[in-house]
């Protein structure tokens, strides 16, 4: 299977906040050939610990690779993978797009059908932010792209298991 | 296979059992290396604190080269009664020396480089260490915490370039995390799959005021390699072996690395079946057992890679399924089932999905696979080998090792080599470069112990064994130490005979000498019409195959080396001067034999290629389906 028809799949990694350790889950991505469709890092509910959303493209035997790897990293604390079915995945998006007195009705419409939200006003445009999971920020921009659109800034998948118990929760038990 | 696997809390790690040494006593935290001291907290700088954690670490040995951002750590270090420093001449000598030792022992070997180009230079010998899991710590220098990022005079970002080539690397900016830093490294460099650990000081933390003590707090919370292996795996390789027809050993050097030959031996006559003795495993099984069938891969004997491609089992114990072991992938073995043992969970089903996966340590494992062997046979019954062994004998007999005499009139390579085996025998230790001269040292030389053969498997870097030797004969200096090295791998890195002549370290080197490149020049022969696009070395002959003044001339470089220089130009003379070679112990030696540049590995797979279609000569393929 070639990585780029194979399956979005993604992986919640929880880190040591120490310097590098981005540079080093990266940097493993790209010396192992592992396709990576987006990365998104922050911290945790714990000092000193970060979580990476990362997310790949993969079947279930370069998933495990890529788990068992990345397990290597002296500072990764745990992996888990979230299934969509049972996590909530949100990316976030900024886009900037033209609207003059003529389209500025219609982009406000398009806006509000997604549940966007207009957080800046200009006189030819528009700067739009929308939360969303990947597919239904695809279509947003789909649909504003007629319109003309000047920036995009999208941030990387984030995502949460769906319930009560935390990642953490296990990760940390000695 | 659980994605947790290194964090679930498995069973708590037995203490290490990749080390052996008696000194090394049982301390309170398994984790901690060295012979497990006791220091009330002192005050010193941080530099003290670092030559004081070595010393608690139980380091005797060091190989590096002082430079300004390290400079504060070579103060103290003149002071310690118990660190012998071996200054070397280049900081690659001082990593691969490392390795050397390392390999040796068993312990772990230690490397110290000032920043910049000396950490750069280590980068190497750290590439090599991570790709054959050779446990070792290097020390760097690196410029004050203030003027890291401002491209200061001799700054490097080591930590950054030695990422992908490290088992894991440090960056230390504060004096007091010190002692916990180095055990830390120590730990890790020593410990589930060993490797390279760098750890980057800078030098205003080596200035700073702080404090010592021992034993520091490990903490490495991501961390926990698995040593035991499944029960339930165990007893399912072990149904699989009792079933099998055609099982096969497939050993790698994690059998070495774990300390684990003896263990491996008492499965490997339990089972009965056939061991194919990887590069990095030669010795780890001794060549002279019965079941012993050579060395696998692209120039491995036809016996083992005959008995790996038909078997209906591999048995694969600290091997990695390198692309030089397996040929084309998706032919490879292509009726067998897998059994894979590592203690490195990535290695399983990374190239080759493994039927039956078993994590751990091979110490603990190999023994548990005897038992659950031994008792499934008294169960079942032994399995019928018979007709696998007459197969596997039959292309013993009729495709033995060996040579063709050169038609130049030069002496065979392989005889040289041969011949230094014979003459040290397997108490000696044979540390090759990279090329012909270390396929034919693998073939020819018979390993009968681990830690008898050094090479640079994974990498392949020419110009280790020079280094490495050195290193080696450190590590064990009442043994011989042989250094079978090319004249090109010779040219990369024999500035270190500096540091063997005055440093008393008797390393004895054989290069040799064809004169080029031999490997490239072999493939150049073979898949690219005897064009010798640039791989002649005049270090005897020039392109035409005329006799020429040699630049270098080996002899005498290394008489201007402090070392004996002997060159042997005629077969008759073989003997006589490894004779005379053996007898100087007081200084090092290099001999220059003069030997074919026409000579060729084989038996060969060309790269790429099924393993089915190894030649023995050019273009001669042996014939698989001979009638018994």
């Amino acid at each position: 299977m070639s990585a780029e028809t194979a399956e979005r799949r993604t992986l919640s990694v929880l880190v040591e906040d120490v310097p590098g350790v981005l540079s080093k889950v990266s940097g493993l991505f790209s010396r192992r050939a592992f396709n990576i469709d987006s990365l998104a890092v922050g911290p945790s509910e714990i000092a000193g610990l970060s979580r990476i959303t990362v997310v790949v493209r993969a079947d279930e035997v370069l998933l495990e690779q890529i788990t068992k790897q990345l397990n290597k990293l002296i500072n990764v604390i745990k992996i888990i993978e979230l299934a969509p079915e049972t996590s909530v995945q949100r990316d976030h998006l900024l886009i900037k797009v033209r609207a003059d007195s003529p389209t500025r009705l219609q982009v406000t419409q398009a806006v509000d059908l997604f549940r966007a939200k207009i957080v800046d006003v200009s006189v030819d445009s528009l700067t739009v932010e929308a939360t969303g999971a990947p597919d239904k920020l695809n279509a947003l921009l789909d649909v504003l792209e007629p319109y003309g659109i000047r920036e995009i800034v999208r941030s990387g998948t984030l995502a949460i298991s769906r319930g009560a118990r935390s990642m953490t929760d296990r990760a940390l038990k000695p | 296979m659980s994605r947790t696997a290194a964090t679930s809390p498995a069973a708590p790690p037995a203490s290490s059992p990749e080390r052996s040494r008696p000194s090394h006593t049982t301390t309170a935290d398994h984790r901690l290396y060295g012979p497990g001291l006791s220091v009330e907290p002192v005050e010193v700088t941080g530099s003290e604190s670092i030559i004081r954690s070595l010393e608690a670490l139980g380091v005797t040995d060091v190989f590096g080269l002082p430079g300004g951002a390290i400079l504060p750590t070579y103060d103290p270090l003149m002071d310690s009664s118990t660190i012998n420093h071996v200054l070397v001449r280049h900081e690659q000598g001082a990593g691969h020396a490392a390795q050397g030792y390392a390999m040796v022992t068993g312990e772990v070997g230690v490397c110290l480089a000032t920043s910049g180009p000396g950490a750069t230079n280590l980068v190497t010998a750290l590439a090599d260490a991570h790709m054959d899991s050779v446990p070792m710590v290097a020390i760097t220098g690196q410029v004050n915490a203030a003027v890291i990022g401002t491209d200061a005079f001799q700054e490097a970002d080591i930590v950054g370039i030695s990422a992908p080539i490290t088992k894991h690397s440090f960056l230390v900016t504060d004096a007091e995390t010190i002692p916990q830093v180095m055990a830390e490294a120590f730990h890790l460099a020593s410990s589930g799959r060993p490797g390279p650990v760098l750890v980057d000081i800078t030098k205003s933390a080596q200035a700073a005021k702080t404090t010592f003590s021992w034993p520091p707090e490990i903490g490495l919370t991501g961390y926990r390699p698995v040593t035991r292996g499944h029960a339930k795996q165990v007893r399912e390789a072990a149904k699989l072996i009792q079933q099998a027809r055609r099982p096969v050993f497939y050993l790698g050097g994690g059998v070495v690395k774990a300390e684990a030959s003896e263990e491996f031996r008492a499965l490997a006559e339990a089972a009965g079946a056939p061991v194919a003795t990887t590069l990095m495993a030669r010795g780890a099984f001794p060549d002279s057992h019965e079941q012993n069938l050579g060395m696998p891969g692209m120039h491995g004997t036809v016996a083992a890679v005959a008995a790996l491609q038909r078997a209906d089992l591999l048995i694969t114990l600290g091997a990695r399924f390198d692309d030089r072991v397996t040929g084309a992938l998706d032919s490879f073995a292509p009726d067998a089932k897998v059994i894979h043992a590592d203690v490195d969970p990535a290695e399983i089903s990374k190239n080759r999905l493994a039927d039956v996966p078993i994590v751990g340590s091979l110490k603990e494992i190999v023994p548990e696979l005897t038992t659950a062997v031994t008792d499934v046979f008294e169960r079942e019954g032994r399995p019928e080998l018979e007709s696998w062994w007459r197969q596997l004998d039959r292309m013993r007999t009729t495709y033995p090792l060996g040579w063709t005499e050169p038609e130049d009139g030069m002496t065979a390579p392989q005889q040289v080599i041969r011949r230094i085996g014979e003459a040290a025998g397997p108490e000696a230790v044979y540390v090759a470069g990279v090329g012909q001269h270390q396929m034919w040292a693998s073939q020819f030389i018979g390993f009968e112990r681990p830690r008898q053969w050094l090479n640079s498997g994974g990498l392949g870097t020419m110009g280790y064994s020079v280094p490495a030797a050195m290193g080696a004969q450190v590590g064990q200096p009442d043994r011989v130490v042989w250094a079978i090295d090319g004249d090109g791998c010779f040219q990369m890195t024999n500035q270190e005979l500096a540091t063997c002549a005055i440093n008393g370290i008797p390393i004895k080197v054989a290069v040799i000498n064809n004169s080029s490149l031999g490997m490239v020049r072999q493939w150049q022969t073979l898949f690219y019409e005897s064009r010798y696009s640039n791989t002649d070395l005049n270090t005897a002959m020039d392109r035409h195959g005329d006799q020429v003044v040699p630049i270098p001339d080996f002899v005498k470089l290394a008489e201007a080396y402090g070392c004996a220089g002997l060159r042997c130009e005629r077969e008759e003379d073989l003997d006589a001067t490894i004779a005379e070679a053996m007898a100087i112990t007081d200084r090092p030696v290099v001999v220059d034999f003069r030997v074919s540049r026409d000579s060729m590995v084989w038996p060969m797979v060309p790269a790429g290629v099924s393993n089915s279609d190894i030649q023995v000569a050019r273009d001669l393929t042996p014939d698989w389906d001979e009638e018994e």
